[in-house]
Parts: C-alpha cells; structure tokens; sequence
C-alpha cells in the first residue's frame, strides 16, 4: 500500500507540475541561499584565521596608545631605540625584537614618481614579520649603526619605480635622501587586511630617524616570543617593563598596548563570524519566504484539493488514507526541493570559494537544519489542508467551493 | 488492513434482508429557527436487481436521500438498514468500507478527477481495494470498454465531452462490481441524444449485470427507463409503483 501510496504520490507531483514546481522552487531556494551564505561565511572565517596564524602566532606588537583625559585624547609619549633594547635585554621570552618607524613618503627613480611607506628598523624586521630577500642584501653592521643612505625595496615599490630595469645598486631618491637599492623582498602579496604588504621600503632605524624623520622616536615594536607557547608570559612581562620605564602607577590604564597574533586573529574570527550570522540570517529570511511561498501555494489548492478528497472519499477512502497519501506526497515534493536545494547551494558555494579563493567548508548541521525546517513548512502546509478536508463527509468536501 | 476495519466490514456481511431499507428516516439541516427538514420521515424499500427512478420537485429530498442511501451522509433520525446493516450507528471509516464495497455512485457534476486520464479515474475505487497494478489496469480497461469508452482512456476528463466524462465516472462507479450504483441526475448535464444513450447504457448494466440502479431525474423521458418510479415531495414519498409505460417517449425496453 505505502508502494503504490508512493507511486500515487509521484503521479500527482507530476500532474500537477506547476503547483508542485512552485513549491520546491520555494524550499531551492532557502535552502540553497541558507547554504550557500554559511558555507561561504565559514570558509571566509577559515581563511582569516588561517592568513593570521600565517602571520605568526608568536608575534606581538608594542605600540603607543592614545591616552584619554577626560574629553580629550592626547597623543602617548612615543618609544625609543632604548625601550627595545631594554625588552631583548631584560625580558626571558623573546626571541626577536625590531623597533620600527614608519612614514608615508614619496620617492623618485629617474623619471617616476611613487608614494610608499617607508620603514626603518633593524635586521631582525625580517625575521619578526617574516620576510625573506629576493635579491641582493640586507644591511650591514655598520650601515645600521652609522645610519647609511641604503634600502630594500618591497616588491610593489620596486615593480613601479623600475618596471623591467634593474633596481639593485641603483639610487632612488626618498624624500630629500638620495638612497642606494641593495636588495628586494620576496612578494608577501595581499594581507587578510586587504593591505599589500609589498608596498613599502625598508632602511636602516638609524638612517630613517636621522634622515627623514628627523627624531629618535620609535614608533611601534614588533617582538616575537620564544614559541607559541610563551606569548601571553612575554606579553605580561613587557607590559610590566614598560609600566616601569614610562612610569606608570600602579593601578592607572596604560598609555601603551602589547597585543598578539591570536588577539587580533580572535577579533577577526569574531567579526567574520558576525558577518556570516548576519548573511545566515539574510539567508534564513528567503527560506521563510519560501516557507510563505510552499503556504500559499498550498492553500490556494485547497479548493482544489478538497474536492479531490470529497472524490476519494466517496468512492471508499477512508479519511487516514487520503491522509496518508498527502503526507507522502508533501514529504515527496519537501524532500526532493530540499535536495535540490542542497545540491545547488552546496555547488554554488564550492565554485564561488573556487572563483574567490576561500576553502570549501562543509558544515553538516547547517544543512540539515535548512533541509529540516525547508521540509517542515512543506509537510505542515501540504497535511494542513488536506486534514481539514478529511475530516468534512464527502457530500460537504465535494461541495466545497 | 486494521483491526477496526476488518470488524466493519464483518458487520456488513450480505444476509437476507431488502438491499436497501428506510423507514421514517429524517435529515435535519441547520439549527433552531432556520431549520430545514431535507427528509421528513421517508420510507422505502429497494430489492436487489430493481431499477428505480427517483422524482419529484426540487428541494423535495431526492439528493439528500441519494446521498443517505449512498452512505455519504447519515440519517439524523430513522431508520436506514443496507443489507440488513443499521448504518446509522456505523463509524466514518465504516461507511467508507461499505461505501468501497457495495456501492457505485455517479454524480450530476461527474466529479472526477482533473488532469488525470480516464483509466486512471476508474482505477481509483480499486486502489483503495488493495487490486494489484496488473489487475488493476485490466478491469478498468473493462470497465472503460463497457461504457464505451475504448481509445479514450489516456484522455483526461478536460478532452472528454459532458457524455463521455458521465460514462468515465459510471465506469468508476462500476469497476468494483457494486451491488448498487447511486446516480444523482446523471443526465442533468447532458443533451437528450447523449441522455438516451446513456439510459441505454443503464438498462444494460442493470439487465445483463444485476446491478441494482436507483437514479435521480427530472425528465419523465428519462424515467421511463426504469421499471419502478419513486416521487419524493415535501422529505416524503409521495408515490411509488411501477414506471408508467404510457410517460416514456416509446423508448420503453
Ligand atoms: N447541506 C445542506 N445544508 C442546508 N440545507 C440543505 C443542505 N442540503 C440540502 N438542503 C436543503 O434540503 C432540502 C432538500 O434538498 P435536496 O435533497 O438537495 O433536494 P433535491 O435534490 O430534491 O432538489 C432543500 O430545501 C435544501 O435547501
Ligand atoms: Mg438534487
């Protein structure tokens, strides 16, 4: 019986293709839109924690924050070389240490012209950020200490100054200084920020702060602990230090900030995660609107269906077999949108992560709960009319207008 | 098939009894001052093998008794025993069983069932009767030939005319062997050419077969095919005798 209940049930899907067209395109679509905007908003949130990680997890940043007195903000007091060399002195868990400054400055080699960060710091810039040489050199002892007129250019700096001819042992001019090329970095391309990270050019600390900033402030320090494992003992130890080098009672917000890798990756995870609730939740929309569309549909047949059950009632079915033969129809038309839906959410979500680059994350529970609740409304406003009807006696449900 | 099933069809086993039996049977519609009685104390007897012609002005109770004698509907007070079954106190699911087994109904408005092609109409009585696919389609195709009907079964009822959708519907009705086929005005909606040969088609499912046949109708033409002839007035039956051969139009079988 639940056989030819089943086949019944196909044989009226079919011939009735518009209606039951309608309806599936109702449950497609949610489901596929549900679908689609999680699978899509994980594989983003997977790929941002995974560009931070890349960036190194062991990184802190010790940076000046901006002090708040009352209404005002007041710029803090800027580092200098001494606070780095007090931290790869006196704090166990670091490895590295590069103080940085930096300055958006425009420079000129023969006749072009380009704007770019420039940054001065010391070798171990390389190996805190991680960035490795192309060509040529990085600098010497005494071209640090004595702040000579050399720099290595990022990639994007040296693609528009030079394009096809060489850059090494060239002389760019950067600002007033006239600076001789002896190295370029290895691409790094984009950032999960979206920042290139090419575009910038790199000289000795000494030379920036004699030469074109004109102070010895520093303006952040990159630190990277021992491992993973020692960032949250390196980044207490710091903020201990610095409390005391800036003199900073105890008790009273700092004027500076230490964060980690992870923080900020966290942030990020955080946001990205915000962001695909947000399109869930879009998404979780247009399933209700074609929850409302099956409903519709639905109970415009009513009529229809009514009469139909007035029919098969007066011929002999008993109210529990034309309700039966509902239900398997509804549960027939819900489940096969809804695995369309799937299909089609799950294979446009893989190729737009395909065409952007995100990774494919499947996420299980997501599809079954779009499939659960698509099905839900599609069973509920397929058995909802059909109940009323088999409960009318067949004179009353065939007279119904 | 469940318990309560098998225990309603077991109540309905054929005994000796008149096919059909009412007696004083009411049906009340609406309630307190806007009462209408459609019956009022109706008494009548049908035997196997008759084929009765039911008339009578309108509003006089010949559809609510059609639909009380085709277990549609109950009695709301009387007496109603179908082969000697009280089916007043019969469940819902009861009266469908009877309904599956006994009976053929056909109905002015031919209600069948759009989009859906003549075989597959006349096959649906038998689904709910658990007949295999094979089978299935055989005593359709049958049934289908005795009304007809042959090469117009894949036709959906929207490529049938009035006369050949009526003979679609009686094929329904006739498909599971009824002991008696309800026909509520079955030419209302037909022309007289196709009213005739209808009628022609009664006479013969009731002479060859032993279908038992109680027909509504307006039309004493039409009427003049039966061999016994019912008038309902006011909920009651107001005559009954044999059909007067003088009325038919010269049709008389
Ligand atoms: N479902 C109903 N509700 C209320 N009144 C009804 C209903 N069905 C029939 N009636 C009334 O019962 C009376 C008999 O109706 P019916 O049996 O259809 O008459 P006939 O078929 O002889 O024309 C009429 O007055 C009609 O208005
Ligand atoms: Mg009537």
């Amino acid at each position: 019986m639940l056989w030819t209940t089943l086949v019944m049930a196909f044989r009226e899907i079919r011939r009735n293709a518009l209606r039951s067209f309608l309806t599936t395109l109702g449950i497609v679509i949610g489901v596929g839109a549900v679908i689609a905007m999680v699978t899509l908003g994980q594989g983003a949130t997977i790929k941002v924690t995974g560009d931070v990680a890349k960036m190194g997890n062991n990184l802190l940043t010790v940076s000046p924050g901006s002090e708040r007195r009352g209404a005002v903000s007041v710029a803090a007091t800027m580092f200098t070389l001494d606070d780095a060399n007090a931290i790869r002195r006196d704090v166990s868990s670091v490895r590295f240490v590069a103080p940085t400054a930096s300055r958006a400055t425009s420079m000129v080699y023969a006749n072009r012209n380009y704007t770019a960060t420039v940054t001065g710091s010391i070798n171990a810039y390389l190996d805190v950020r991680g960035y490795a040489l192309d060509r040529g050199r990085i600098f010497s002892e005494t071209e640090q200490r004595v702040g000579m007129p050399v720099c290595v250019l990022g990639e994007t700096v040296r693609k528009e100054l030079f394009g096809a001819e060489e850059a090494l042992d060239a002389t760019i001019r950067v600002g007033k200084l006239a600076c001789r090329v002896v190295g370029v970095f290895a691409s790094k391309g984009q950032s999960t920020f979206g920042f290139d990270q090419d575009d910038f050019v790199l000289m000795p600390l000494a030379t920036f702060q004699r030469r074109i900033a004109g102070t010895t402030d520093v303006g952040a320090i990159f630190v990277s602990a021992r491992d993973e494992g020692s960032t949250v003992k390196a980044k207490r130890q710091i903020e201990a230090l610095m409390r005391e080098r800036r003199r900073i009672a105890l008790g009273a917000a700092p004027d500076f900030a230490v964060r980690d890798m992870k923080e900020i990756s966290d942030t990020l995870a955080t946001i990205t995660r915000a962001l695909t609730a947000l399109l869930g939740a879009v998404a979780a929309v247009s399933l209700l609107v074609g929850g409302i569309g099956i409903m519709n549909i639905m109970l415009v047949s009513v009529t229809e269906r009514t009469r139909e059950i007035g029919i098969r009632m007066a011929i002999g079915a008993r109210a529990h077999e034309v309700l039966l033969q509902f239900v398997v129809e509804a549960i027939v038309l819900s489940v096969l949108g809804g695995l369309l839906g799937m299909g089609l959410g799950l294979a446009g979500s893989f190729a737009v992560a395909r065409l952007v680059g995100l990774p494919f994350v499947l996420m299980p529970e997501v599809v079954l709960l779009a499939f659960a609740f698509s099905a839900a409304v599609g069973i509920a406003f397929g058995i909802f009319p059909a109940r009323k009807a088999s409960r009318l006696n067949p004179i009353e449900a065939l007279r119904h207008e | 098939m469940s318990a309560g099933a098998t225990a309603g069809e077991r109540r309905v086993e054929p005994g000796r009894a008149p096919l059909v039996a009412l007696s004083g049977v009411e049906k009340v519609y609406g309630k307190g001052e806007s009462q209408v009685y459609a019956l009022a104390g109706a008494d009548l007897r049908i035997d196997n093998g008759e084929f009765v012609a039911i008339m009578g002005p309108s509003g006089s109770g010949k559809s609510t008794c059609m639909n009380i004698v085709g277990c549609l509907d109950q009695p709301t007070s009387g007496s109603y025993r179908f082969r000697g079954v009280e089916v007043g106190t019969l469940s819902r699911d009861e009266l469908a069983l009877l309904r599956r087994h006994y009976l053929g109904f056909v109905f002015q408005g031919f209600n069948l069932l759009a989009r859906t092609s003549a075989v597959e109409n006349v096959e649906l009585p038998l689904v709910y009767r658990r007949v295999a696919a094979g089978e299935r389609r055989r005593l359709a195709l049958a049934a289908l030939a005795a009304v007809g009907l042959e090469g117009r079964e894949k036709h959906t009822p929207a490529e049938l005319s009035g006369g050949q959708q009526q003979r679609v519907a009686i094929a329904r009705a006739i498909v599971t062997n009824p002991s008696i086929l309800l026909a509520d005005e079955p030419t209302g909606n037909l022309d007289s050419a196709r009213s005739v040969a209808l009628m022609e088609l009664l006479v013969a499912l009731n002479r060859t077969r032993g279908i038992t046949i109680v027909m509504v109708t307006h039309e004493p033409d039409m009427a003049a095919y039966s061999t016994r002839t019912v008038v309902f007035r006011d909920g009651k039956v107001a005559s009954d005798g044999p059909t007067s051969r003088r009325a038919g139009a010269g049709h008389a079988p």
